[in-house]
């Protein structure tokens, strides 16, 4: 009996997907284009469809039955790269967006309330002074506050 | 530009002095570890932290020199923040 091919496009459709799902964090969301709307992700995700169909195809070939464990790692392959799929669409479309309404937040026009913390020299800071203290020689005109989530 | 950048989270003096040396911003950040401030402008994403920390939700303030609010920006998905031509924008209208 000959041997078994490797069943290449189903695993390659898991380490796909996986690149589908890791870029973006790691690499598109450093671009504008790419991040407000991931269409390089969801491109990558069709060759993985595409690859994912080939793979089961392959390994339930009525012309080349391949042994049963090999058809187990098939689905379960399959199910893991679905998976990457389901969590991609949920982390870029859904918990990214899952943020409080903040109804109360400053809006312009309205005064920016004051406040003092602590600057990385540990000495304290408050609003006030970074709107008048100078810098290059002269008052900014504006300063913009960038709240962050931290944890970097 | 004359306009002064401030970045502002729940992080310790120490860990945003390294997070500056480490992407070599040398404009100020604030640490506000109780989120005192973060509460006060409403930004507070309970819970969303690691570890279950209280964060703030991704947000930028423009103000002017007499104080007032000038320009908001409260990102809808938090992967997606402002665009430095947005913030330029905004800092065309100060005087």
């Amino acid at each position: 009996m000959k041997a078994q091919r490797f069943n290449w496009p189903i695993w390659g459709a898991l380490l796909l997907s996986l690149i589908a799902f890791l870029s973006y964090p790691v690499l598109l969301v450093r671009f504008p284009v790419t991040r407000d709307f991931p269409w390089v992700n969801l491109v990558l995700f069709a060759f993985v469809a595409i690859l994912l169909f080939s793979g089961i195809r392959r390994a339930f070939a009525p012309d080349r039955p391949r042994p049963r464990w090999s058809r187990i790692a098939g689905v379960v392959v399959a199910a893991l790269t679905i998976a990457v799929f389901g969590l991609f669409i949920f982390s870029a479309f859904i918990g990214a967006r899952y943020l409080p309404a903040s109804q109360n937040a400053p809006h312009v026009g309205q005064k920016a309330p004051d406040f003092m913390l602590t600057d990385t020299k540990g000495n304290s800071v408050s609003l006030s002074e970074l709107i008048s203290s100078p810098t290059n020689g002269k008052a900014p005109k504006g300063v913009l506050l960038i709240f962050y989530r931290g944890y970097w | 530009m004359g306009i002064r950048p401030v970045a502002i989270s729940v992080d310790t003096p120490e860990v945003s002095k390294d997070l500056g040396q480490r992407v070599g911003y040398t404009f100020t950040f604030l640490s506000d570890p109780n989120a005192e401030v973060i509460r006060r402008y409403d930004l507070l994403h309970s819970g969303a932290g690691i570890d279950g920390h209280d964060i703030a939700r991704p947000a930028e303030f423009l103000i002017d020199s007499s104080g007032i609010v000038r320009w908001v920006n409260l990102t809808e998905n938090y992967w997606v923040r402002a665009r430095p031509e947005q913030i330029l924008e905004a800092a065309k209208t100060l005087q």
